[in-house]
């Protein structure tokens, strides 16, 4: 399969850089996501049995295409081709009906499949052209291998200008405001016994960060920290709490705060391996009692603060590193970082 | 050794949808079914070996960025579980063997 591919795109024998890789490999996974009707021609030039090879002759050229389907009363039963059309002429047989020299086996992809699938069937049949059926069989389009490619690169064209699009606004939010103090304030809600959505907000938050041109590093480190607290506040908060983010040039802020119950003994809280967590909960695998920890791990600053039947409120930040400030990402801007 | 390698190799149910998983060679594995642990233990890159199916086993793989979660002892993932998963674009696969049997194997195959 990847082979076809190189071959597409001509790639084989030539030095392949990390660049090069990265795109290999998106155009690999567009096979797999792209599906045949998203691709395909839908507008079908078909002929009928009864047609005669000098219709067929005036179809390709008009059209510029080596083959076309041959329908009966809407169904396929057949498909015609530069290759049948060469043997009429070598008979000198123009005026013969189509059935005479047309192929009756046809071999068809599905809409819906990948296009991936057309890829190897080609491969597989050496055929260049494949006539495209719906769940019912009924033809809705033709697929070339030009059509895959034309597909291909207008999908890698949409989702680079999407993303890049998103990271050049957020990458520049923090030059193009001019303020004494700019920052960005991310809030979530987290319900209490929420497993289903945990973790969202933590993802949600690590992506941004990344929009924001932070390192991965960097992102990976809050997405840890965020989201230990986040499952805290659904595990043990009572009515759960409120995440908040602050992002600013030179630090982050994170911060969860809850009504209840509150933590007894701090400090026992903080020990490596202590869990109060719920039969339940500890089911699931929560419970290790390694969250704090893991959070002290990934911050420069952590501060619990807790009363019982008050609440908790827990304090993370972050400082940037010089070579961590938020930066643009290469070639989205001339300016260098903030 | 590429996923794919690994999938056949181990004779894998890929649970989520169907990727080039040619595209991707693991580095090295996590194996623990206590979240905050694979948390702080599991590299990006790594397979987890859990036999955790729920959904925060997808919010953990997608923090921790593993190339997969080999979900053993036939734990079955709920729909919804495996939409998320592919929303994320997290690989799951299942296995009804144990997860001290698929580490081993996967350390014989030298995923290390
Ligand atoms: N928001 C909170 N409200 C009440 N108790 C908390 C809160 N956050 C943490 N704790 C207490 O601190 C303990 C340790 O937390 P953590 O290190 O995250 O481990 P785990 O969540 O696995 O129990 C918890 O078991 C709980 O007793
Ligand atoms: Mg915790």
């Amino acid at each position: 399969m990847s082979d076809t591919i190189q071959e597409l795109y001509g790639r084989k024998g030539r030095n392949i850089t990390d660049r090069d890789a990265q795109e290999i490999t998106r155009v690999e996974e567009l096979a797999y996501d792209l599906k045949i009707s998203d691709v395909m021609t839908r507008d079908v030039k078909s002929l009928t049995p009864a047609d005669t090879m000098r219709a067929v002759v005036a179809l390709l050229r008009q059209n510029r295409i080596s083959g076309a389907p041959v329908m009966e009363e809407n169904s396929l039963v057949g498909v015609i081709s530069q290759e049948d059309l060469m043997r009429a002429l070598a008979d000198d047989d123009r005026d013969a009906p189509i059935h005479k020299y047309m192929t009756r086996n046809v071999i068809t992809v599905k809409s819906y499949e990948p296009v991936v699938k057309a890829l190897e069937t080609f491969a597989r049949t050496r055929v260049g052209r494949l006539p495209v059926v719906d769940e019912n069989e009924n033809l809705v389009g033709m697929i070339t291998k030009g059509d895959i490619t034309r597909g291909v690169l207008t999908a890698i064209r949409r989702d680079y200008q999407e993303e890049e699009i998103r990271r050049y606004r957020a990458s520049h939010l923090f030059e193009d405001i001019i303020s004494d103090r700019t920052s960005l304030i991310l809030r979530y809600k987290i319900k209490q016994g929420d497993f289903v959505n945990g973790g969202q907000a933590s993802s949600h938050i690590k992506r941004a960060l990344l929009r924001l041109g932070a390192p991965p590093q960097l992102a990976r480190q809050c997405g840890i920290a965020v989201y230990e607290a986040e499952m805290n506040l659904i595990i043990h908060s009572t009515n759960g709490g409120v995440l908040r983010v602050q992002v600013e040039p030179h630090r982050i802020l994170m911060q969860t705060s809850d009504d209840g119950p509150g933590i007894p003994d701090v400090k026992q809280a903080l020990t490596p391996g202590w869990s109060t967590a719920s039969p339940l909960a500890r089911s699931m695998g929560f419970g290790a009692g390694m969250g704090l920890v893991n959070i002290q791990r990934c911050v420069d600053k952590m501060e619990l603060d807790s009363t019982v039947g008050k609440g908790t409120k827990l304090l993370m930040e972050i400082h940037l590193r010089p070579d961590e400030k938020f930066k643009a990402p290469p070639g989205a801007s001339e300016t260098p970082s903030v | 050794m590429t996923l794919q390698d690994i999938i056949a190799g181990l004779n894998l149910k890929v649970l989520t949808s169907l990727r080039n998983f040619n595209a991707v060679t693991p580095q090295g594995g996590y194996a623990s079914d206590l979240l905050s642990c694979v948390v702080a233990g599991a590299q990006p890159g790594n397979l987890w070996i859990t036999l955790q199916a729920h959904m925060n086993v997808v919010a953990v793989a997608s923090l921790r960025e593993v190339s997969a979660v080999i979900i053993t002892e036939n734990a079955q993932p709920g729909p919804e579980v495996v939409e998320k998963a592919n929303d994320q674009g997290v690989v799951l696969l299942s296995t009804e063997r144990p997860s001290y049997e698929i580490v081993g194997k996967l350390w014989e195959m030298g995923v290390r």
